[in-house]
Parts: structure tokens; C-alpha cells; sequence
């Protein structure tokens, strides 16, 4: 048995184990706490596990069905080795950080997401890495409507909107990838593994219409569930209104599939299509929509957690950036950018959490010199929103940084064309995400503090999964490479020649 | 000893439970429960052992009688299904005798068998008369056991409506199999299709004949446009035939619907063309006409009944499938597929309604809330049962989704995949509706406990663990669905 599929089960189990009736705190802090040990294990011994390897490592095959051909197949390259790691530390502190007043189904539904998170990331099977995705569905829609924040009505509607968003999404997607199925099979057999499919595509590619047409469809279908401009008004009351640790994990973590899945999926199999000049230009119309559209609605936001949902959509654009890029080094930025959202957005939405259980209330114009009773809490959260605009020194610094200069640089060529304006326009978002970033920490944080409304640091035992991301946020930021180094050819393989 | 001996066993079984009480009055309902049960389960077993050994049908049965993979997949699946439904009216059984009007129950434990023994029969027709017989057989029972709730007036109406157009839909399927007689000069499927490979055969009357064939088993099937008496018949029919019905009936139909399209699409056949359109047009019909109504009800059991609908739809477009050669079953084997995969999860779905209903609820969508409260088991079984008929992946329902779409894009009908889609997202929201319902509660629902008794846990996990399994592990049915070299290559020749 291959340790990923440990690290895939043992959420589950631990979820079916709280609703058997096991303690529930326990149970999931116990199952997060083994699964991030196990995953921080793999991570060390990734470079012997795969010294001579072009494939996966740690990988492991179970055969589902004969035809069409589908498997069990796990296994990991550092692209899903990395985003394994931040869903361990993210589910890690997010499972953490429930209160014990809350009911054990908080547990369930975030284990569940985690479990959906882990197996999508780690599966080499295409049809899995759709399947697991799908597990998060009814988690999150439970989730939104029954616990999220505000009126029954309004979190209803909500949850509503975000599953129907995302159902829709997934069969666009699954229609996509049917279509890649069919296409690669040639007269053959029907096959879902991506070795295999990988191996066709060396082969023999695709006609390059059929290409652009086919990665249109699953950009599509993957959009949506990132968020992609103009498929993205379900995210942000999503994050909104969703519980915390719903929040945490949706936002940093499961959106993540969207992006994971292009760069797995189409990318590698569909090389040329990415580059024909309408999707190329339809892309960037989109991620541009992110960046400006999103930055500006950002802007105008008047309460924390809609700030934050914002924001994380705004975001987005930038991993997508790196995508159509396509050079290595901008792939390279896209994923360290993934890993270092991620994890500023959890701690971030953790925080605003905190607040809200506090304060009863988000909204800027209510709120002010928290920072005076709260010091450690303050500084926590200027991390989290630092790493957000792009602090150099903070993850996410070193992964903007990667995305621009290899967009900028693409393909070496020396014209400048449409992918560099995008750089240039999309450089603008930064200013952006200053401006709504330290105006929400200086008017939450400094000035005079409102009569009643004051906030306490959280306890110590609190304060450690803070920690935790923050130290992430630091060390990652500071020695990129830790992470970089795990990505040895995986991307190398993607650039088209 | 012979599949066919099994078979006139349980059909004799039924006759002896039906007279038992006339001569035994002091019989008791678990007795007969028992009987039934037992013989069914014996009977199930047998099929087993005898399946080994025995590959073919006694000799003077082979001209009307055949025994492929199919025949042996459906005589399994209706042994299996008469079994659930058997034991879903034992566990029904106090409520409803409320509404018959002695309180007896004996034709509820006696006409299941003779409806398995019509159903197995119709697995393995060879010919059109075979197939009229125990669809016969088959729908007439059903008459009484649609209608066995005689004190409800909705159960009446719901039995007259099914007599009415049952019988309809039969005068038209005989109306069809006398012009294919007419056309073709045979009633065997072989004769008919070579007569349907011969060009000189005169076109327009076939047509005719299978046109009427197909719009008659799509009464039994529920096919669009033909699915009108559905919603209202499943409502008023007591719950263990609603069962039955959307189940057994749906598996009986579509086991001939897959012999009469073989027949029809004979390589080089007159009308495979029309007879493709027609279930691509139908199939996406059907699809739309269940799902689209769906999102607008408020009962649980009427919304079951239009999820039958468009399930019947999809298993049309599985059909339609007919020429793809890319899997490894054939459209009939997919059909069988989804079939097998829509048992456990329909059953459960019956199932937790079941309980509600015993337990003094209504059936509709507002009686769920608080169910997660009251059974955190039930309400987590009807969870994976929801997903698995929205077709989220990692349940049954998915599976049989997946190979219906590969189908349909392989042939590129585009149109029929539009509708699918369609329908598919439209089921998220209607099956999302009573999921979100069970983990609500409010004031206004009740919150005492619901007790279930160790049978009703043990047959509902089990259920629950078989649509998982099918859904990450369909291995072993598709093996089991597969032609064996020997019948595959007979069939190229």
C-alpha cells in the first residue's frame, strides 16, 4: 500500500469515525496531525524516491475498470507533492482552530474536503482526480446553507448559487474531458490514465484546431471552479459566508483543483492548443478581468471577509497568468504562487474567524485600534496580509516575482506582444491589493479604539496553527528553493518546445 | 435440475401463498412474510448453483427460451429486486394493512413471485409471443398491487389510471407485433431480423410495426412521450410497489427493449436508421420530461417518480449507443449496467421513504428536515443514495452516467449529450433539495427519534456500501456483463 493512499484515506476514515461517534476534536486534530507528520516524510524522502524516475514516486495502481480503462492510480511529482503539503498544513490548522462549541459535522465536512483535496491532487488517473474533486460538493453546499454567516434566507440563496456554479462547472468539465478521452484513444481502447494518455499525446498530438477547441472546453469547466473572470460571482459570498474552516479550506486549498488540473490535464496533453492565438487572447481577456475587474471591486469593499473573498478571487488571475505563460519559470512561480496563496488566504480567513466570533462584526466603519489590546493577533494578521500584496521576504513575493519575469520573458521572444501588456497591466493589480490590503489593516488595527468593540490575543494553544502558517509564509518566502527543488523535469516536460 | 424448474417453482410458490390464507385464516403475516422471503432467498440459490452447471435451457423450451449473459444478468437481477421489495413490505407491513380492507396482506406476499417468474421468463424470450405472455403476466399482477391500498383514494386512482393505460399501451404493443408479423412473417427476433436484412422486405410496414412495438414498451419503460401516468401511479401505489415498480417493471421493459433493438439493428437492417432516431429523440425527451418537472415538486415520492423518468431516459440513450464498439459492453450490457447500478440506490431511496411513512410522516420534501437529527444513519444512507442518483462520481449512479455520455459522444449526437447535461445539472438541484432538507431543522420539525429495528440498519448500510463499492470498484459487474469470447465472436459471424 502506497503511503498516498494513507494519506487519501485517513481523512476519510476519520471522518467516518467521528460520525460513528468518536470524539470529534480529537479524531480530526489526531488524523491531521499523522497526515501532515506522513506528508512532511514524503516530502524528505521525495529526492531518493524518485532519484531516476521520469514518472511519479510513491506511486501505486489499483485497477477499477478494464474498458474503459480506469485505475486507482496514485502517485506524486513535486507539483502534487507541494499542494499536498499545503493541504495538510491548511487542513491542519483549519480543523484545529474549531471551536469546541461547534457541532462535530464541522469536522466531517472539513475532513471530507481535505480528503476531496488530497486524493484530486495525488490521483494519476483522470478519471479520480475528477471524482475526488466532487467529494468537496455536497460538504461545502451542507456547509454554507445550514452554518454559514447571516440571514438564513441570504446564506441559502448562497449556497444555492455556489453548488449550482460548481455543479455546472464540473459536468462542462467532465464533458471536456470525456471529449480528451475520446480523442486520444485513437480506435483503441479507452484509457484514463494519464501515462497513457501523456504517452498518446508524445505520440501522436492532436490537430492543433481540435487542440485550442478541446482546451477552451476544459478551461471552461476548470475555470469555474477557480473563479476565473467572468465564471467567478459565486466565489466571493461563497468565502463570505461560509464557515471558517469551509472558508480556509475551499479558498486556500480546493480552488487550488482548477488550476492543479490545467496545469496536469490540458497543459501537457493539449501543448499546442494553449498557444493558438484566440485562446490564448480569450485567456488573458479573462485573467485580466480577475486581476483589474476583481482588484477594483476589492477595493470597494466595506467589510473584512468581503475583502478577503475578493481578494483570493482577484488572485487567482496571476496563477492564470503563469499558466498561459507556459515558460518554465513562470510554471515554476505559477505553482509556488499556488502553495503561497494558499496559505496566506487560510490564515487570513482564520483570522477574520477570530474576529468575527469576538466582535460579532467585520465592517470596517465599526472597527478600529484593535491592535492595542491584541499585539500578537495584529501581527499575525500583518503577515497574512502582507504575504497577500506581495512583501518580498513572504511566499508570495517569490511566486509574483517568477510569474512576471517569465511571462514577461515568453518563449525568449523578443517582440511584445499581447502576454506582455498583460505583464504590464497586470503589474497594476499589485498597487491594487495595497491599497485595500493596508487600508483594512490600518482601519482595523490603528486609530482609536471604538467604545466596546476591543479584541484579546487568542490563547497560546490558539495561537499555534497561527503560527504555524505564518512561519510557513516566512521560511518559504525566504528560501523558495526548498520547495522549487521538489520540482525537478514535471514542468520542464510541459513547456511547449 | 434447470434455471426453467426455479422459475415454475416460484410461480407455483406464488399460487400456493394465494390460496394458503383462503384455507388458513389464522395465518399470520410474518408467517407468510417468511414463506415468501425464504423462497425467494432459496430460490436465489439455487440460480446460483444451477447457473454453474447447467448453460442451457431444457430441450423442449430452446426454441422460445435462450440463456446468454443478458438472460442470466436479469433473472439474477429479478430475484434480487422481488427479494428487496418482499422485504420492504414486511417492514411496511403494519401500516399497511391499515388501508386494505380486512388488514390482510397475503397477495402482497404472493403476487411478487409470480411477477419474478413473468419477469425471469421475459429474460430469456426468444420470441414475441413469449415476451407478450410474460409481460402479461407481469403487468396484470401489477394491477392489483398498484391498487392493494384500497382505502386510499389516491391508491385507487392510481390504480385505475395504471389499468387503463396499461391496457392501452398493450392493445397498441400487440397492434405493433401483429404488422411485424404481418411485415415480416415471423415472431422469433431471429426471423425478424432477417427479414430485416433482406431488401426485398416492403419498408413502410415494418416501420409502422416497430414504431407501435416501441411506443408500447414505452409505456411499460416510462418513455417520454408516454410517462404521463408515472408521477400520479408511483404516488398512490403503497410504497413496496412503487418499488417494484420503478425497479423490476423499468429492469422487465428494458430487458426487452435491448432484445427488440438487437433485432432492429441487424447489420444491414431496413430501419436502424429511423429506429436510432427515434430513441435518440425519445431518450432525450424522456430525460428532460423527468428532470425538468422534478425541480418544481414538493413530495419526495413524486420526485422519485420523475427521477424514474429521466433515469428511463438516459437508459434509451444507452441504447441508442447500439454501433459503438469502444467499450467493452454493448449497448445492451450498458443498459444492464446502469440497471444494476439504479437498484440499490432507488431501493434505498424507497427505503428511508418507508420509514418516514411507518413512523408517521408525510412524503413530502418539508417532512425530511430534521431527519439528521432524529437518524444520523438514515439520514447519511439517503445522503449517498441522493448523490448517487444526482450521479456525483464515487457512487454508483455515476458510473452508469459516465458510460451513457462516452456513448453518446462516441456517435457524436451532440443534441442527446445537450440534454443530458441538462438534465444531470437540473438533478443536483432537486436531489440537493432533500439532502439540504434532512440536515435542516426547525421548530416545526418533529425531533423525536426514529427507531429502526437491527434489519432495517443492517439491509440500509448494506445498501449504502454497495452503491460505493459499484462506484469505485465496477469491476467485477462489467466482467460479469461481458459477452464471453465464444457468444461475442458467434454474434461477428
Amino acid at each position: 500500500m502506497s503511503p498516498l493512499e494513507i494519506v487519501i484515506l485517513l481523512p476519510l476514515l476519520a471522518a467516518l469515525a467521528i460520525w460513528l461517534g468518536a470524539p470529534a476534536r480529537a479524531t480530526s486534530v489526531g488524523a491531521a496531525v499523522v497526515n501532515l507528520v506522513i506528508t512532511l516524510g514524503l516530502v524528505f524522502s521525495f529526492k531518493a524516491a524518485s532519484a531516476g524516475k521520469a514518472g511519479f514516486a510513491f506511486e501505486s495502481a489499483r485497477i477499477v475498470l478494464d474498458n474503459p480503462a480506469i485505475t486507482f492510480g496514485v502517485g506524486a511529482d513535486g507539483v502534487a507533492l507541494i499542494l499536498t503539503l499545503l493541504t495538510a498544513l491548511v487542513t491542519f490548522a483549519a480543523v484545529w482552530q474549531i471551536g469546541d462549541d461547534k457541532p462535530a459535522i464541522y469536522h466531517i465536512a472539513s475532513l471530507l474536503i481535505a480528503a476531496g483535496a488530497l486524493g484530486a491532487f495525488l490521483s494519476t488517473d483522470v478519471f479520480f482526480l475528477y471524482a475526488f474533486h466532487e467529494l468537496a460538493l455536497i460538504p461545502t453546499f451542507l456547509m454554507i446553507g445550514l452554518y454559514g454567516h447571516g440571514e438564513p434566507e441570504h446564506r441559502k440563496a448562497v449556497a444555492w448559487k455556489t453548488t449550482i456554479y460548481l455543479g455546472a462547472g464540473s459536468l462542462i468539465l467532465l464533458a471536456g474531458l470525456v471529449w480528451l478521452v475520446l480523442e486520444f484513444s485513437g480506435g483503441g481502447k479507452l484509457t484514463f490514465d494519464l501515462q497513457a494518455l501523456r504517452a498518446q499525446a508524445a505520440l501522436t498530438p492532436l490537430p492543433i484546431e481540435k487542440q485550442a477547441q478541446i482546451f477552451f472546453v476544459l478551461l471552461l469547466g476548470f475555470g469555474t471552479l477557480v473563479s476565473l473572470f467572468p465564471l467567478h460571482s459565486w466565489a466571493a459570498p461563497a468565502y463570505a459566508t461560509a464557515p471558517t474552516p469551509v472558508a480556509m479550506l475551499h479558498s486556500g486549498v480546493l480552488k487550488k483543483f482548477g488550476l492543479y488540473g490545467l496545469l496536469r490535464i490540458a497543459l501537457p496533453l493539449l501543448p499546442q492548443g494553449a498557444q493558438v492565438a484566440w485562446v490564448q487572447e480569450a485567456l488573458l481577456f479573462m485573467l485580466l478581468g480577475n486581476i483589474l475587474v476583481m482588484g477594483l471591486v476589492t477595493i470597494n469593499q466595506k467589510r473584512l471577509d468581503d475583502v478577503l473573498a475578493n481578494s483570493s478571487v482577484m488572485h487567482m488571475g496571476y496563477i492564470f497568468l503563469g499558466l498561459a505563460a507556459g515558460t518554465e519559470i513562470a510554471l515554476r512561480g505559477a505553482v509556488l504562487l499556488m502553495f503561497a496563496h494558499g496559505i496566506s488566504i487560510a490564515l487570513l480567513f482564520a483570522l477574520a474567524g477570530r474576529m468575527r466570533n469576538q466582535l460579532g462584526t467585520l465592517e470596517f466603519s465599526k472597527l478600529g485600534g484593535l491592535g492595542e489590546h491584541a499585539p500578537a493577533f495584529t501581527v499575525l494578521f500583518a503577515f497574512g496580509a502582507f504575504a497577500s500584496i506581495g512583501l518580498p521576504g513572504l511566499a508570495n513575493f517569490a511566486g509574483e516575482l517568477m510569474v512576471f519575469v517569465g511571462s514577461f520573458m515568453n518563449y525568449g521572444s523578443t517582440s511584445f506582444g499581447p502576454l506582455q501588456w498583460a505583464v504590464i497591466v497586470s503589474l497594476w493589480g499589485v498597487v491594487m491589493s495595497a491599497v485595500y490590503m493596508l487600508r483594512a489593516y490600518r482601519s482595523l488595527f490603528h486609530g482609536s479604539a471604538m467604545s466596546g468593540l476591543f479584541m484579546r490575543d487568542p490563547a497560546l494553544s490558539q495561537r499555534l496553527p497561527l503560527i504555524l502558517l505564518a512561519a510557513v509564509l516566512l521560511i518559504v518566502g525566504c528560501c523558495p528553493w526548498l520547495l522549487l527543488n521538489l520540482i525537478k523535469s514535471d514542468l520542464a516536460a510541459v513547456v511547449a518546445p | 435440475m434447470s434455471v426453467f424448474s426455479i422459475e415454475v417453482g416460484l410461480a407455483i410458490l406464488g399460487l400456493f401463498l394465494l390460496a394458503l390464507e383462503a384455507f388458513m385464516p389464522a395465518i399470520t403475516r410474518r408467517t407468510l412474510a417468511a414463506i415468501s422471503m425464504g423462497g425467494v432467498a432459496f430460490a436465489f440459490l439455487l440460480f446460483l448453483l444451477v447457473n454453474k452447471s447447467a448453460t442451457q435451457m431444457p430441450e423442449f423450451l430452446q426454441a422460445y427460451q435462450q440463456l446468454d449473459t443478458l438472460a442470466i444478468f436479469y433473472k439474477g437481477f429479478s430475484l434480487l429486486i422481488t427479494f428487496l421489495v418482499l422485504w420492504l413490505t414486511s417492514q411496511c407491513a403494519g401500516y399497511l394493512s391499515k388501508y386494505t380492507v380486512d388488514g390482510r396482506l397475503s397477495e402482497m406476499f404472493s403476487l411478487p413471485l409470480i411477477v419474478c417468474a413473468g419477469m425471469m421468463w421475459m429474460a430469456g424470450a426468444k420470441d414475441l409471443v413469449t415476451v407478450f405472455v410474460s409481460l402479461e403476466l407481469v403487468t396484470v399482477s401489477f394491477y392489483v398491487l398498484v391498487a392493494f391500498a384500497r382505502k386510499s383514494a389516491l391508491a385507487l386512482e392510481a390504480g385505475v389510471k395504471y389499468l387503463i393505460l396499461g391496457a392501452l399501451s398493450t392493445g397498441i404493443l400487440v397492434y405493433g407485433i401483429a404488422w411485424v408479423y404481418g411485415a415480416t412473417g415471423s415472431l422469433t427476433f431471429e426471423g425478424i431480423a432477417k427479414a430485416l436484412a433482406n431488401p426485398e422486405t416492403v419498408k413502410l410496414p415494418v416501420l409502422l410495426g416497430a414504431a407501435l412495438l416501441l411506443a408500447g414498451l414505452g409505456f411499460k419503460v416510462a418513455a417520454a412521450p408516454f410517462q404521463m401516468w408515472v408521477p400520479d401511479v408511483y404516488q398512490g401505489a403503497p410504497i413496496p410497489v412503487t418499488t417494484f415498480l420503478s425497479v423490476g417493471s423499468k429492469a422487465a421493459g428494458f430487458v426487452i427493449l435491448t432484445r427488440v433493438i438487437d433485432t432492429f439493428f441487424i447489420q444491414g437492417s431496413l430501419i436502424a436508421s429511423e429506429v436510432h432516431g427515434l430513441l435518440l429523440v425519445g431518450g432525450a425527451l424522456t430525460v428532460l420530461l423527468g428532470s425538468l418537472p422534478a425541480i418544481f415538486q414538493t413530495s419526495v415520492k413524486r420526485l422519485l417518480a420523475y427521477s424514474s423518468i429521466s433515469h428511463a431516459g438516459y437508459l434509451l440513450l444507452a441504447l441508442s449507443a447500439h454501433g459503438s464498439t469502444r467499450l467493452d459492453l454493448s449497448a445492451g450490457g450498458v443498459v444492464a449496467f446502469y440497471l444494476a447500478t439504479y437498484l440499490p440506490m432507488t431501493v434505498l431511496g424507497f427505503l428511508v421513504l418507508a420509514i418516514l411513512r411507518i413512523n408517521g410522516g408525510g412524503e413530502d420534501v418539508t417532512d425530511f428536515r430534521g431527519l439528521a437529527k432524529r437518524s444520523p444513519l438514515l439520514a447519511f444512507v439517503m445522503t449517498v443514495a441522493l448523490a448517487s442518483l444526482a450521479g456525483l462520481p464515487l457512487t454508483a449512479g455515476f458510473m452508469g452516467k459516465l458510460f451513457v455520455f462516452l456513448g453518446l459522444v462516441d456517435q457524436a449526437a451532440w443534441g442527446a449529450l445537450a440534454a443530458a447535461v441538462v438534465g444531470a445539472a437540473a438533478g443536483f438541484y432537486y436531489y440537493f433539495k432533500t439532502i439540504l432538507a434532512m440536515y435542516t431543522s426547525d421548530a416545526s420539525s418533529s425531533s423525536q427519534p426514529l427507531p429502526l429495528n437491527l434489519w432495517t440498519k443492517v439491509g440500509a448500510v448494506a445498501l449504502a456500501i454497495s452503491i460505493v463499492v459499484l462506484g469505485v470498484y465496477p469491476r467485477p459487474l462489467q466482467s460479469m456483463l461481458m459477452e464471453s469470447p465464444a457468444t461475442a465472436s458467434a454474434a461477428a459471424h
